[in-house]
C-alpha cells in the first residue's frame, strides 16, 4: 500500500511499472483532490495556450506582408474568434483557478477545498466546455455542410450572432461551451470563496492571510457578481436562437446594446478577475526574492478590494464609440481613471518591497521585474484610452489590440510564468532548470515586445483590428512585419521552457522543502505534498510562520 | 450558499434590469396593461410558504419530526400552487391572447423572466419534495439542521425574487 500511495503522490519519481499507466490516469480521473486537480487546470490552460498561441501565430503570418494571401477573411475571422474565446476562458481561467487551486489550501494550513467533488466537477465542467468549443471546427455548420468554427469574434455582439446573419450552429457552440465553463467556474469560486473564510488554520486571522489569498478571495467575489450576467445573456441569445424571441433582435425592437452592456459587465470585470491573481503572485514572490516582508501589506490587500469595486463600475469604457452620449461617457471615463489609482498604489508597494532589498535574480524574480515595466506600460495605455475622445479616434484600432496584450501578456502571462518557476518545484520535487529559465526569460521578453510594440504604432496610422489583410500604401507593412518577426522568438521561448518542463521532470534538482528559503506555509510541508498536505494543521501567529519557524529568536509576531 | 445565492441574484438581476430596459418598446401588442392580472393568490401561496418552511425548519431543530413531516410538505404543496397559478396564467396568456416568447419584446422578457423564476420554484419544490421523504423515512434527524436550514435559505430567496418580479412585472411594467 505504502509503495501505491508512493507513486501516486510522486506520479513521476515512481518506477514505472509500479503502477500501470491506465490505472494512474484512472486515478487522475477520479481525484478530488485539490493539488492534483490544481495541476489538471494549469496543465489544460497550458495546452490551450499552445492551440491559441499557434492560432495567433497564423494571424500574424497572415498580417506579416500587405496583400497577403495565406488565410481566407473566413478563416481569418475563425481563428481571432477562437483565439480570443480560447485566451480569455480557456488559458486564462483554468491557470488562474487552477493555482488557487493548488495554493490556497497549502496557504492558509488546511487539508483540501471546502467542497472537493464540487472542485471536480468544476474542472470536468470546464474541460468539457474546451473541448465542446474546438468540437465546433468539425460540427459547427451542423448539417448544413462542412463544419467550421464560430467567427463572430469573442464578444460575439448582437446583432451578428442573431440566427439571420450566423447560420448554422457555430455560434452555439460558442455560447454554450462559455456559458458551461461559466457554471464550472461559478461552482470553483464558491468553493474558493467557502474554504477561504472557513477552514484557515487556527491563528491565521484574515490580516495574517497571504496575499494571494486575498487576492483570490476578491477575484471569487467578483466572479460571482459578473459571471451569472454573462451566463443569462447567453440565455437570451439561446432563446433568440432556438425559441424565437427577441432580446438582441433588432428589427422587432430588441436592442444590440444590451448585449453590449451586458458583455462588458461581465468583460471588462473579467480582465480583474485574471490580472488580480497575477498581483498575487508578485505579491508572493517579490517579497521573497528581495528578502524582506511585503511593503504595505493592508494597502496591497486594501487596493485590490477598491479594484475589485471599483473594476465593476468601469464597463462601459469599451462602449464609448457606440454614442452614449457625454454623461455615461464622462463617468465611465472617470471611474476608469479612478481604477487606476489602487493599481498605481500596487506598483507602488512592490517598488517599496524591493528598494533597499537583497535582490536575487532568479526566474520567478526576473518574469515579476518584468511584468513592472510591462504592465506600467499597459496601464498607461489604458489611461488614455480611457479618455473619451482619445478613444474615439483609436477604437477598435491595433492600438487597443496593442494595449490589452500588453495587459494580459505583460501582465497575466509574465506572472504566470514566475509562479510556474516559483512553485514548479513544490508541486514535483524538482526544480526547473535556471538556465533554461534565463533563455525562455529573455527570448520571450524580447519577442513579446517585438510583436507588441510596433501594434501600438500601427493602431495610431489607423490599422482597425480584426481586418484580415491591408494594401501597401497605408504606412502600416513594417510595423506588421516587425511585429510578425517577434512571434517565432516568443514561439522558441515557449518550447524552451516545454523543453526544461520536460527535463527538469526526469532529472531536475531536488528542490526540497523549501528551495527558495520562503515565508508561507505550503514550503512547511514536502515537496510535492502528501494527500494530506500537512500532518499535524500548523498554528500561525504571524504573516510569515515559516519565518518564525527559522528565527525563533527574531520572531514576527513581535512587530505586527 | 450565500455565494450561490449572490450569483443567482446576479443572474436574475440581470433579467430584470432586461425587462425594465424593454418595458414599453414593444412595437405591437399585446401589451402588459391588456392582458396581465396582479397573480394575488400565487402570491399569497408563494409568501405563505416561506413561513411554513420556517417553522418546519424550528421544528426540526427541536427535534419534532411529526410536525417537521407536516410542515414540509406544506411547504412543497404550495409551491406546486404557484407553479400551477403559473401554468395557468401562461395558458390563458398563449391560448386565448395569443402571446408567446416570439410574439413581442413583452412576450420575450416576460416568459424568460417568470419562467426562470418558475424554473428556481421547482429546483425548490424538488429540493423540499427529498425533504420531506427524508423526514417520512426517519432519515432527516435534528442533526441535519442546518443542511434544511440551507435549503429554507433558498426558497426564501426564491420568495425573495418573486417579490422583485412581482413589483416589476405586474405593477411597473403594466
Amino acid at each position: 500500500m505504502n509503495s501505491i500511495s508512493d507513486t501516486l503522490d510522486h506520479p513521476e519519481e515512481g518506477a514505472p511499472g509500479q503502477l500501470p499507466v491506465l490505472a494512474r490516469l484512472h486515478e487522475w480521473v477520479v481525484t478530488v483532490d485539490h493539488k492534483r486537480l490544481g495541476i489538471m487546470y494549469v496543465v489544460v490552460g497550458l495546452v490551450f495556450l499552445l492551440v491559441a498561441g499557434l492560432e495567433a501565430t497564423l494571424m500574424r503570418l497572415q498580417l506579416a506582408f500587405p496583400d497577403n494571401t495565406v488565410l481566407s477573411p473566413q478563416v481569418f475571422n475563425r481563428l481571432f474568434t477562437m483565439h480570443g474565446t480560447t485566451m480569455v476562458f480557456f488559458v486564462g481561467i483554468p491557470i488562474v483557478f487552477g493555482f488557487a487551486n493548488y495554493l490556497v489550501p497549502l496557504m492558509i494550513g488546511t487539508r483540501d477545498l471546502a467542497f472537493p467533488r464540487l472542485n471536480a466537477f468544476g474542472f470536468w465542467l470546464l474541460f468539457y466546455s474546451g473541448l465542446l468549443l474546438y468540437f465546433s471546427y468539425l460540427a459547427g455548420d451542423g448539417l448544413y455542410g462542412a463544419g467550421s468554427a464560430p467567427d463572430v469574434g469573442w464578444f460575439a455582439y448582437a446583432p451578428l450572432t442573431g440566427r439571420a446573419f450566423s447560420r448554422g450552429n457555430s455560434t452555439d457552440y460558442w455560447n454554450l461551451a462559455i456559458l458551461i465553463s461559466g457554471i464550472g467556474t461559478i461552482a470553483t469560486s464558491v468553493n474558493l470563496i467557502a474554504t477561504i473564510l472557513t477552514m484557515r488554520c487556527p491563528g491565521m486571522t484574515l490580516g495574517r492571510m497571504p496575499l494571494y489569498v486575498w487576492m483570490i478571495l476578491v477575484v471569487s467575489s467578483q466572479t460571482l457578481i459578473i459571471l451569472p450576467p454573462l451566463s443569462a445573456a447567453q440565455i437570451m441569445l439561446l432563446l433568440d436562437r432556438f425559441l424565437g424571441a427577441h432580446f438582441f433582435d433588432t428589427q422587432a425592437g430588441g436592442s444590440a446594446l444590451l448585449w453590449q452592456h451586458f458583455f462588458w459587465f461581465f468583460g471588462h470585470p473579467e480582465v480583474y478577475v485574471l490580472m488580480v491573481p497575477g498581483f498575487g503572485f508578485a505579491s508572493e514572490i517579490i517579497p521573497v526574492f528581495s528578502r524582506k516582508v511585503i511593503f504595505g501589506y493592508a494597502l496591497v490587500a486594501a487596493s485590490a478590494v477598491s479594484i475589485g469595486f471599483i473594476g465593476m463600475g468601469v464597463w462601459a469604457h469599451h462602449m464609448f464609440v457606440v454614442g452614449m452620449g457625454s454623461t455615461p461617457n464622462a463617468l465611465f471615463a472617470a471611474s476608469t481613471m479612478l481604477v487606476a489609482v489602487p493599481t498605481g498604489v500596487k506598483i507602488f508597494n512592490w517598488l517599496g518591497t524591493i528598494y533597499g532589498g537583497r535582490l536575487r535574480f532568479e526566474t520567478p524574480m526576473l518574469f515579476c521585474l518584468a511584468f513592472l515595466f510591462q504592465f506600467l506600460c499597459a496601464g498607461l495605455t489604458g489611461i488614455m484610452l480611457a479618455v473619451a475622445p482619445f478613444d474615439w479616434q483609436l477604437s477598435d484600432s491595433y492600438f487597443v489590440v496593442a494595449h490589452f496584450h500588453f495587459v494580459l501578456i505583460g501582465g497575466l502571462i509574465f506572472t504566470i510564468f514566475a509562479a510556474i518557476y516559483y512553485w514548479f518545484p513544490k508541486a514535483t520535487g524538482r526544480m526547473l532548470s535556471e538556465t533554461l529559465g534565463r533563455w525562455h526569460f529573455w527570448l520571450f521578453v524580447i519577442g513579446f515586445n517585438l510583436t507588441f510594440i510596433p501594434l501600438h504604432f500601427a493602431g495610431v496610422l489607423g490599422m482597425p483590428r480584426r481586418i484580415y489583410t491591408y494594401p501597401a500604401d497605408r504606412g502600416w507593412d513594417v510595423w506588421n512585419l516587425v511585429a510578425s518577426l517577434g512571434v517565432p522568438i516568443q514561439g522558441a521561448a515557449l518550447v524552451l521552457f516545454l523543453i526544461n518542463v520536460v527535463l527538469s521532470l526526469r532529472g531536475g534538482k531536488p528542490a526540497g522543502n523549501d528551495p527558495w528559503d520562503a515565508w508561507t506555509l505550503e514550503w512547511l510541508t514536502t515537496s510535492p505534498p502528501p494527500d494530506y498536505n500537512f500532518e499535524t494543521i500548523p498554528e500561525v501567529r504571524s504573516r510569515r510562520p515559516l519565518w518564525d519557524l527559522k528565527h525563533p529568536s527574531d520572531p514576527d509576531w513581535l512587530h505586527e | 450558499m450565500i455565494g450561490l445565492i449572490v450569483a443567482e441574484a446576479s443572474l436574475l438581476g440581470i433579467f430584470v434590469v432586461a425587462y425594465l430596459f424593454y418595458i414599453g418598446k414593444s412595437l405591437h401588442g399585446p401589451y402588459p396593461q391588456d392582458v396581465l392580472e396582479v397573480p394575488i393568490f400565487n402570491t399569497m401561496c408563494l409568501l405563505a410558504s416561506s413561513a411554513t418552511v420556517e417553522l418546519a425548519v424550528r421544528a426540526l431543530r427541536q427535534g419534532d419530526r411529526r410536525r417537521v413531516g407536516t410542515w414540509l410538505p406544506l411547504t412543497a404543496l404550495l409551491g406546486v400552487v404557484f407553479l400551477a397559478g403559473t401554468a395557468k396564467e401562461w395558458y390563458r396568456l398563449i391560448v386565448e391572447h395569443g402571446l408567446t416568447i416570439g410574439t413581442n419584446l413583452f412576450g420575450t422578457t416576460f416568459y424568460s423572466l417568470v419562467g426562470l423564476h418558475a424554473f428556481h420554484v421547482a429546483i425548490g419544490v424538488v429540493m423540499l419534495t427529498l425533504l420531506t421523504v427524508f423526514a417520512w423515512s426517519g432519515a432527516l434527524q435534528a442533526a441535519h439542521a442546518e443542511r434544511a436550514e440551507l435549503v429554507s435559505w433558498y426558497w426564501h430567496f426564491v420568495d425573495g425574487v418573486w417579490i422583485v418580479v412581482l413589483t416589476v412585472v405586474y405593477i411597473f411594467g403594466r
